[in-house]
């Protein structure tokens, strides 16, 4: 059986908005851990863990140089800060939506 | 070797105004060149000060402009610290205005400049239609701006302002201006304008970079967050740029505050539009070099684009919200009830209308329109003593709304036991639309006050 982690124990992130579109910056807490998050923090994963946004598509983007992977997630915000029914218009609570995704724990 | 130092004493238009006093008085102490700015707008904010001037054609500019302009006015000015702001919103004049009366006599050759150009308002509809999708007939527009780079700011400050009042210009561009005027760089050189673009950048949200939206107990610690110092971009001539923050004020910088502001609200990152340059943030590095010191390195930019980014605010939707709390036993169940009940009632009073119903304390922040994550939530049985319901609409007549929300209150002597702390409240939605316009099509200009 293999371990798991809650992604918030070992990485933080911020999350912006921009019209329909989320995106989140998550950078590992330590630095060795990027080449384990490049593994196993996958664009499909994400997509899986946000399939309830419905996402029109995820895609990755990987700044080796900083260690962080910014995920871009298209109509993922119900509409966005100006026609969104929801409590967080802005989607600005999602960085920890996705810090609660369960990964295999870093080797 | 010239270094020059731009703070920034607002991230939005509801910061806090004390912080400017600080770091204007640090600014002060510090040699060489030195501009503060202050980044007033979001995306709505400019249609919601269109409709202030609508009603009032001396009002219209951000409305706390003069809580954040006025501690600081005497530090700046016998200083020599122009500020830039684009806090003018859709009003500069009318800033400018309010702000010669507030200095009554002094400061009297002081140069106040508005830069102009950006409020596309006054543009022949059939000559905007080119670009804005004017859309349902039934929306009234209320604001069309573009976001202009730091041209205007940099003539501005070349001709001797002061102080630099702007519309909707792009949020680096205000360091951007700064930047190009004190060190001369060319706009054409797009390796300088990447490298002031992200000084811009990590110093317009403010104290996003020096700690704030970032302490998270026991993994990320910010020190005295009651008091976070504002950010102060270091950019020497040689394009070095080490982002720092107000002496002696709580808050951090460190290479984790400075990597969350750098990717915020960036998509590809690399090839992050703005109007002065296409940055490319593909090899960017962060280093701590000292004590709430970091230096920001790697940084490469394409040149600008031939387009503008647009935004135009349209009237036609509105937004209520209504809530409701249960607590103590079965309060998840009771809740549970009461959305159910909302749920057919509101299908009975408005078919076709989806409700967003969430019940915080089980699942609010991270639900969705369908209530699919509630939904999942709620099969893990959550123990929770105080859950609260929440619904929230956005549609086109206000009177529906107001009748569903009345829903929500009417759970006092109709839904499940125990209800308590109903609130309501409904307001105007205003959207927003973004567009592309050819730069030719702007002209930016100045009026001196």
């Amino acid at each position: 059986m293999n371990a798991t982690v809650i992604l918030a124990e070992h990485a933080h992130a911020r999350a912006g908005d921009k019209g329909n579109i989320l995106s989140i910056a998550v950078f590992p807490l330590d630095a060795a851990h990027y080449e384990w998050l490049r593994r196993e923090l996958t664009a499909e994963r994400v997509a899986e863990h946000f399939a309830s946004r419905r996402p029109a598509r995820v895609r990755r983007h990987e700044i080796d140089s900083l260690k962080a992977l910014n995920f871009v997630l298209e109509d993922a915000l119900e509409g966005g800060v100006n026609r969104s029914p929801g409590l967080d218009r802005h989607g600005k609570s999602l960085s920890y939506l996705l810090l609660s995704m369960r990964l295999p724990a870093p080797g | 070797m010239t270094t020059i130092h731009i703070g920034c004493g607002a991230g939005f238009a509801n910061d806090r105004p004390d912080a400017g006093l600080r770091l204007a008085q640090d600014l002060a102490r510090r040699s060489g060149r030195r501009y503060l700015m202050y980044e007033l707008l979001a995306e709505r904010t400019l249609a919601e000060a269109q409709l202030r001037k609508q009603a009032d054609p001396r009002a219209g500019y951000a409305a706390r402009l003069f809580d954040f302009l006025q501690p600081v006015l005497d530090t700046c000015i016998e200083a020599g610290i122009p500020i830039v702001t684009n806090g003018g919103a859709a009003n500069p004049r009318a800033a400018a205005e309010r702000l010669r009366a507030e200095l009554g006599g002094r400061h009297a050759g002081l140069r106040i400049a508005c830069v102009l150009g950006d409020d596309l308002m006054g543009m022949d509809r059939r000559r905007l239609g080119q670009w804005l999708d004017l859309g349902d007939p039934r929306d009234e527009l209320v604001s069309a701006n573009v976001y202009s780079g730091a041209d205007g700011i940099v003539r501005a400050l070349d001709e001797g302002a002061a102080i630099v009042l702007c519309g909707r210009v792009a949020d680096p561009s205000l360091a951007v201006g700064p930047i190009r005027h004190a060190l001369g760089w060319a706009a054409d050189d797009w390796e300088r304008m990447a490298i002031a673009t992200v000084a811009g950048h990590l110093l317009e949200c403010c104290t996003q970079a020096t700690g704030g939206y970032f302490a998270h107990p026991g993994l990320k610690e910010v020190p005295d967050p009651a008091n976070l110092g504002c950010p102060i971009a270091e950019v020497a001539a040689d394009g070095r740029l080490v982002i720092t923050k107000t002496a002696g004020s709580g808050g951090c910088v460190s290479e984790r505050t400075v990597k969350e502001q750098l990717l915020y609200e960036v998509h590809d990152p690399r090839r992050y539009l703005t109007p002065d340059v296409v940055l490319d943030l593909g090899a960017a590095r962060v280093e701590a070099i000292g004590a709430d010191r970091v230096a920001v390195g790697g940084i490469h930019g394409h040149p600008r684009p031939d387009t503008l980014k647009g935004l135009a605010g349209v009237r036609g939707l509105w937004f209520g919200e209504a809530e409701i709390s249960y607590a103590g036993a079965g309060a998840v169940a009771r809740a549970r009830l009461a959305r159910e009940i909302l749920l057919q009632r509101f299908d009975l009073l408005a078919p076709g209308v989806q409700p967003w119903i969430d019940l915080a304390g089980v699942a609010s922040l991270f639900n969705d329109a369908r209530g699919d994550y509630l939904a999942r939530r709620l099969d893990l049985a959550p123990e929770v003593d105080d859950v609260r319901v929440r619904v929230g609409l956005v549609h086109r007549d206000r009177a529906l709304i107001e009748t569903l929300l009345a829903e929500v209150e009417s759970l006092y002597t109709n839904g499940p036991a125990g209800g308590g702390g109903v609130r309501r409240h409904i307001g105007e939605s205003i959207a927003t639309r973004d567009f592309l316009i050819p730069r030719e099509a702007i002209e930016t200009r100045l009026e001196w006050y």
